[in-house]
């Protein structure tokens, strides 16, 4: 007997021995769950290695496994709570029991309803009546013009800057990179303090382009970030060679650069495009109740009356973020793909 | 370097006859130059945008120049006063004069009531004093004016108040970074601590530092080993776990918080399992949010992303036969982890740990929202000072020296590990 | 300011296609969300809608005149009308951030008593209108607590009614609370509070239950509390107290005794490119009439003496709204208004130490 099929058998007699104390199937499932997932992921170690060799790698794996859990729970468990019949955060007995009674979509209705002069309405007049009103749909809207205006820009000033940034004769590149990455490293409140006090100066605040520049700047280290790395592994002798060729800086950039770093780009762009998406002080500041953007909404949510439609809007929002994530995995791939460099 | 007027004739030139040298130091001007012009949008974006309202916000903690603005005759005639009794009557009547005129235009930002805001900060309980003598005042129309003002209230009998207008007329002052470090005027004008009862930034800004070091090193401490496995797996199983690190790294910070607050509140999940399971009694809930538990808690789950991801590039360059060399060598399991394996990680510690650090100290929503009173922190006093006591100076003066904290851990960081390394998964 | 001009142009430009939907006869009335915005669209926003064909944006916000200084300052007025606190008030009116507003707009009561006689004493001020007359009290929860409190000291007393209390975060209202229940009267809590010794006393007070306040900050917040067992009692404004048993049937209680009341007023932000309609709104909404009708959906008095008769009953069920209201003389036996000058001077000195005994 190898010394995983003793860990099994020990586990397998832990599950039993947990069961009949506690006769209680979730508490057991929850178990094998937790104490189950490292052994699984358990590999036979080299020959010479001891029972204790064996314990110690378990142990490894278990912690990392309540990491894991850690990191993801408060993310799967908004997704049940959204369809919460209640007005709670809590699951209800009939929830636990799978009750259907329990569940509704009322929260989802309530993105559309909040706000709304009649939500009672039909047809034409319920439709202009949920664009012009609702506050969630009204914040949605903003949070996309916002975040979308402030991405262009970003990614459009962030990646002419990264072009010259990873060029060879950059005079002051580190004191230039530094200056272009601050508004990561600077804490937000004192960012939004700042241009709080300077917008509300030259009129700015208080309006889109405000909380457009403002989010932009937020976006740019990202999008330098991405970008130059981008081009760190980039041949620069293909330049020379479109430019051989006798193509004009446009062209090159169009035909031979653009297409290369268009992913980097890209990754960039979302990180920047997230960052405005998800950004609550500077709105804090800067935005008036014209300018609400979703995570404005949710913070008063929060704040005024705590209600589940946070949670529904969040669940939409994970979703979105998970394709989003699938997005840049792809486009991970396909840079892999074009650099020749084949996973391992 | 050698000067270029040295050249002889027997140097190569180009073919318009300059000498190669110049021509290529001509060029690599021009490139530079390109290359310079390239990131120049940007760089007067950021500046316009960024560094300049932070300027501005530096020079606002520094300058206020309200007084002044309310006070323009007065202000000129005070400097001569020898701060010994009351002003000189020819100086109390400019002030009486402009407080008059200023009630007259009421002009935004240079009215009684903003001198008044001004002076409140110093003196406390004189704000009413000046909005309601100035009331009066409107009906005073001849001297002497220092008795008048004696007449309407007494309080004006004071030289300590005198004093206070006259550091307040000048529009540069300490006074706003003295008050973020709980320090204060006397009544003699000397720089001394506030009152201990009052004393709150200096206390705050150590509470701040203290919970920013706390949940570094528990993110450390959680990072270390699940960058390690992942760094360790094959590229298909860690690319999938990944996506357990990157989707909580992705969704809203608000979101998360919320669901912390579902979690951890007392009719919570945790609470709830605790009680199924029998571990405590449906009274004894335990109190896990709207405390430093809770803050701590969910700001751990909010930066841990930010201490995997650098740990977790560096790690992934550390070949494994380093630790296997080790060992065969006859070090034991934990010695080559401590003399081998754990040095290579430094730069990963180090980007990780003063990112995490950084971001903890600037955080002030999740503090706010599930760190009850334990929750105040000096992020949410500058808020709270922009936003509902309007002391703009006084935030000011805070954030500034919360950047100062910053700018020298940001200095650290580019000189251990350089920001250029600084990247996202 | 060229560059100002240039930068509000193209700001305009961006935002054009948002901005669409604004058309000129609108404006936005800005209150504090929750139930009492709701007693304010019905009673005002609908019927002046209604009449007018003009129409209303309503915001929510949480207090405070931040918002008012920085679109006043910027030059860039976007709230119309706004309801604030009385501090608030005059130290925005003091500030110049504020349009003044003639008494002669208002129109005479129902029973043709001129405005000025007609609205409560030091309702009208020189920028703003009162509305409404609230107040914060303590309510509990009658169902957990069978024989429940009946004073101001039962509140602070752990022993005899053990469990969690809410308090709102901030100085103001909590150190006269302290003082009351320490057995100052609420006529004299003022004079106390003027003095060093009488602060020392009301933190001393308050240091007593410190461990077990949950701090609130939104009106929203005390109901949703009480009603998720977080705390046994909790201050909160009478109105929100009320509705939550009107409108959800919870069984809150409030006690009456040493309530702290104040006004709640309109006021207009200076430099308002709707001011003419945001006045009209202003003198409508305070009609004898609407503030009457308003009290049938939210319990806080009405600052017109002539809305007093017209008080009936609440909108939908058969509650009584006179005895609920704060106003009503067997609420204010031990009572007081909260006195604007003492907060004026002192806000800013009291919060710091607030915050410092807080966080320590």
């Amino acid at each position: 007997m190898t010394k995983l099929q003793t860990g099994y058998i020990i586990f397998a007699v832990l599950t039993v021995l947990v069961f009949i104390t506690t006769s209680s199937v979730s508490v057991t499932l929850g178990f094998l769950f937790l104490f189950g997932t490292p052994l699984f992921f358990m590999k036979a170690l080299p020959a010479y290695s001891t029972h204790l060799n064996y314990f110690n790698k378990y142990l490894f794996l278990l912690l990392c496994t309540f990491i894991f859990v850690f990191l993801i729970t408060p993310i799967l468990i908004i997704m049940p709570l959204s369809f919460n019949a209640e007005p709670y955060f809590t699951f209800t007995e009939g929830m636990l029991t799978f009750d259907s009674a329990a569940y509704s979509f009322r929260w989802y209705q309530d993105i559309f309803f909040n706000g709304m002069i009649d939500p009672a309405a039909t047809g034409a007049a319920w439709w202009s009546d949920m664009w012009e009103n609702a506050q969630w749909v009204r914040s949605t809207r903003n949070s996309f013009f916002i975040a979308i205006c402030a991405t262009l820009l970003a990614t459009g000033l962030g990646t002419l800057a990264a072009l010259g940034l990873s060029r060879a004769e950059m005079p002051y590149r580190a004191a230039i990179t530094s200056l272009l990455i601050s508004p990561m490293i600077v804490p937000l409140v004192i960012t939004a303090t700042g241009m709080f006090f300077f917008y509300s100066d030259v009129g700015l605040a208080k309006t889109y382009l405000g909380v457009i520049l403002a989010h932009t700047t937020l976006g740019i280290p990202f999008v330098i970030i991405t970008v130059t790395a981008t081009l760190s592994g980039f041949d620069r002798s293909l330049i020379r060679a479109a430019e051989n060729l006798g193509a004009d800086g446009w062209t090159t950039f169009r035909k031979v650069i653009m297409p290369l770093i268009l992913p980097g780009m890209i990754s960039g762009a979302l990180f920047a495009f997230i960052t405005s998406f998800d950004e609550v002080v500077a709105v804090l500041f800067i935005a008036d109740v014209e300018q609400r953007t979703i995570p404005r909404q949710m913070f008063s949510g929060i704040r005024e009356q705590i209600s589940p439609t946070i949670l529904a809007v969040a669940t939409v929002m994970v979703i979105l973020s998970i394709i989003l994530l699938g997005v840049l995995e792809l486009l991970r791939r396909r840079t892999e793909r074009l650099r020749g460099v084949t996973p391992a | 370097m050698q000067d270029s007027s040295t050249t002889t004739p027997e140097t190569l030139v180009t073919a318009d006859g300059v000498p190669l040298k110049q021509k290529l130091i001509q060029s690599t001007r021009r490139a530079r130059w390109r290359a310079l012009l390239l990131t120049l949008p940007l760089v007067i974006f950021v500046l316009v945008s960024f560094i300049f309202p932070i300027g501005q916000m530096l020079l606002r903690s520094v300058n206020n120049d309200t007084a002044s603005n309310v006070l323009p005759n007065f202000t000129i005639a005070i400097q001569e006063w020898d701060e010994q009794g009351l002003p000189p009557e020819e100086t109390i009547e400019l002030f009486v004069k402009d407080m008059q005129v200023a009630r007259e235009k009421r002009e935004i930002g240079k009215t009684v009531g903003n001198l008044a805001t001004r002076i409140n900060y110093e003196i406390p309980g004189s704000r009413s004093l000046f909005t309601s003598s100035s009331r009066k005042l409107a009906k005073v129309t001849e001297g002497p004016y220092t008795e008048a003002l004696l007449d309407i209230n007494k309080k004006w009998d004071n030289p300590v108040l005198w004093r206070s207008l006259k550091r307040a007329t000048n529009d540069y002052t300490p006074y706003f970074y003295m008050a973020a470090l709980d320090l204060k005027y006397d009544d003699e004008g000397n720089i001394t601590e506030a009152d201990e009862l009052y004393q709150i930034y200096v206390s705050n800004f150590f509470k701040t530092l203290r919970l920013s070091a706390t949940i570094t090193f528990i993110c450390l401490l959680l990072a270390f080993p699940v960058s390690y496995l992942l760094s360790t797996l094959p590229l298909k199983t860690s690319n999938l776990l990944m996506i357990l690190v990157l989707l909580p790294f992705w969704t809203s910070l608000l979101v998360r918080t919320t669901a912390w607050i579902a979690i951890l509140q007392t009719e919570g999940i945790i609470n709830d399992i605790l009680v199924f399971i029998g571990l405590v009694g449906e009274d004894g809930r335990v109190q896990m949010i709207y405390n430093q538990t809770g803050t701590i808690i969910a700001m751990v789950h909010i930066l841990l992303p930010f201490m995997i991801l650098p740990l977790f590039s560096v790690m992934k360059t550390i070949p494994p036969s380093y630790m296997r060399a080790a060992s065969s060598m006859g070090a034991k399991t934990f010695t080559a982890f401590r003399r081998v394996y754990f040095p290579l990680t430094l730069p990963g510690i180090a980007a990780g740990t003063l990112l995490v650090f950084i971001l903890a100290i600037g955080y002030y929503i999740t503090p706010a929202l599930v760190g009850g009173e334990d929750g105040l922190l000096i992020s949410n006093l500058i808020a709270y000072h922009i936003q509902k006591s309007l002391n703009w100076s006084l935030g000011a003066a805070l954030g500034s020296l919360l950047l100062a904290i910053v700018l020298i851990l940001y200095w650290l960081y580019n000189k251990i590990v350089g920001i250029e390394k600084l990247s996202f998964g | 300011m060229k560059i100002k001009h240039f930068l509000a142009t193209s700001a305009l430009t961006a935002g054009l296609a948002l901005a669409a939907s604004a058309q000129a006869n609108e404006i936005t009335v800005v209150s504090w969300g929750g139930a009492y915005t709701k007693s304010q669209v019905e009673a005002y926003h609908k019927p002046w809608v209604e009449q007018t064909g003009n129409k209303i944006v309503s915001e929510d916000y949480n207090g405070g005149i931040a918002e008012i200084k920085a679109q006043v300052e910027a030059g860039n007025v976007t709230w119309d009308i706004v309801d604030v606190e009385l501090s608030d008030a005059i130290r925005a009116c003091d500030e110049g951030l504020l349009e003044t507003i003639d008494p002669g707009i208002l129109p005479a009561g129902a029973d043709g008593t001129p405005a000025e006689q007609d609205f409560i004493e030091g309702t009208l001020h020189e920028c703003a209108v009162a509305n409404i007359v609230w107040t914060t009290i303590f309510a509990y929860d009658s169902s957990k607590i069978a024989d429940g409190p009946t004073t101001m000291a039962d509140f602070f007393d752990l022993e005899k009614f053990p469990g969690k209390r809410g308090l709102r975060k901030g100085a103001k209202i909590n150190l006269e609370f302290a003082l009351i229940a320490d057995g100052v009267s609420a006529a004299d809590v003022y004079d106390v509070l003027d003095t060093p010794e009488g602060i020392d006393r009301a933190f001393a007070k308050l240091d007593t239950i410190k461990d077990q306040v949950v701090w609130w900050e939104a009106g929203a917040q005390p109901p949703q509390l009480l009603a998720d067992g977080e705390v046994a009692m909790t201050t909160a404004y009478n109105g929100r107290i009320f509705n939550a048993v009107a409108g959800e049937d919870k069984p809150f209680e409030i006690v009456w005794d040493g309530h702290i009341w104040d006004l709640d007023l309109w006021v207009i932000p200076k430099g308002t490119p709707n001011k003419e309609l945001a006045m009209d709104f202003l003198a409508f909404s305070t009609a004898t009439e609407q503030l009457a009708k308003q009290a049938s959906y939210i319990s806080y008095g009405p600052a017109r003496k002539s809305s007093a008769p017209l008080v009936g009953k609440f909108h939908n069920k058969d509650i009584d709204m006179g005895p609920q209201m704060p106003t009503a003389p067997e609420n204010l036996t031990n009572a007081t208004q909260n006195n604007f000058d003492f907060w004026a001077d002192n806000a800013d000195q009291l919060n710091e130490r607030f915050n410092a005994w807080l966080t320590n």
